[in-house]
């Protein structure tokens, strides 16, 4: 399958072996990042720097877990929901975790026939996206509620640990957070990619740039991130 | 392949551009997505403790990570470049980790031994 993929390598060293490539890029005048866009090379490093804050938030959640004397609460239990009257185990956050897969799924096509120049397709997967996102969400304020209705507080809850309450609401809120602002943005490029802001190149609000078709993969790269990260939570928080 | 060549119109319009994979591509990394998050729930549901429960997890955490970098993100058709300048610096997380782990084990330590409580 790889194979037969278009290889994009862009540049002129293309035929180099590549370690000669990655010598030759890094010891360039001006640019490092040859034949990357200026606004996919900022979000990569963007993306790098979420990488740090959220990984800080796991590893505080780490240290707090693995230095108190009080019993962690189990997570299996905590998140189970009762349905055909038995407790399903971490039931909710199993659904949470296929909805964003399904989402990063929708929107690697969405990406796919923004290049294609699909304007209808593109739309209808990035909004499909969104829908996922948004139903995210909606999940997890679900969870909260039924958190803090058991009494979960960021300095106390019933089952033990307190700094429970304080990293689950940290982590997962911060998070959330990410997956909102996802949300609005992909409505925002779906609107343009329908109105067909990227064929006309029509410039846009923020950066007064040319709009091109780019700029879906750009959003992708955000989105795809939020689902790499709540894999970490997922292993760590819920299942660990 | 049916993809490329009833597409072929549309991209002779312009030149080719940007990251151009077969579907059936990224229907098969959501699969194998789907798969591997079923064995990570599967690892809670049969309540299997320890080392094996911790290496499992990690397994389908780093293969389903590495899914969406190299595919979703297409980092596997990047440049040599861009891939290390992402994926090296997240290694100093490492060293952090073992910092703080040595961190929360002397405070363990102190609070079993200064304050009284049970271990």
């Amino acid at each position: 399958m790889a194979e037969s993929a278009v290889v994009h390598t862009g540049g002129d060293s293309a035929r180099s072996p590549r370690w000669r490539e990655f010598i030759g890029d890094w010891s360039s005048d001006q640019r490092a990042f040859k034949g990357v866009s200026w606004g996919k090379a900022m979000m990569w490093i963007f993306l790098l720097s979420d990488t740090f804050i959220f990984s800080c938030f796991l590893l505080s959640y780490m240290t707090v877990r693995s230095s108190t004397t009080v019993p962690w609460p189990n997570a299996s239990e905590v998140f189970a929901l009762h349905i055909g009257g038995q407790d399903v185990p971490l039931i909710l956050i199993a659904i949470m975790t296929f909805v964003l897969i399904s989402s990063s799924g929708t929107m690697a096509m969405a990406v796919n026939f923004a290049y294609r120049r699909d304007r209808r397709k593109t739309a209808i997967l990035m909004l499909l996206t969104a829908l996922f996102g948004a139903m995210f969400v909606g999940m997890q304020a679900f969870e909260w509620t039924k958190l803090i209705m058991e009494g979960v507080r960021p300095w106390e809850n019933p089952w033990g640990a307190p700094q429970f309450g304080s990293t689950f609401f940290m982590i997962t809120g911060f998070h959330g957070t990410h997956v909102t602002i996802g949300v609005i943005f992909l409505i925002i490029i779906a609107r343009k990619v329908w109105r067909g802001d990227y064929d006309t190149e029509r410039r846009g609000f923020f950066t007064s740039g040319r709009g091109r078709y780019e700029l879906v993969e750009i959003t992708g790269l955000y989105w795809h991130f939020v689902d790499l990260v709540w894999v970490f939570i997922f292993a760590f928080f819920y299942l660990w | 392949m049916a993809h490329a060549s009833a597409h072929a119109p549309a991209a002779a319009h312009g030149h080719a551009e940007g990251q151009q994979h077969p579907i059936k591509l990224y229907l098969v990394v959501w699969g194998w997505l789907f798969v591997l998050s079923t064995f990570s729930y599967l690892v809670d549901y049969f309540h299997l403790q320890g080392y094996l429960r911790w290496t499992l997890i990690l397994v389908f955490m780093m293969l389903k990570a590495g899914l969406i970098v190299a595919f979703f993100m297409h980092m596997k058709w990047e440049r040599l470049t861009l891939i290390y300048a992402m994926l090296l610096p997240p290694l100093a997380v490492l060293v952090f980790v073992a910092i703080m782990a040595w961190e929360s084990d002397y405070t363990l330590l102190s609070r079993v031994t200064s304050m009284g409580t049970p271990m």
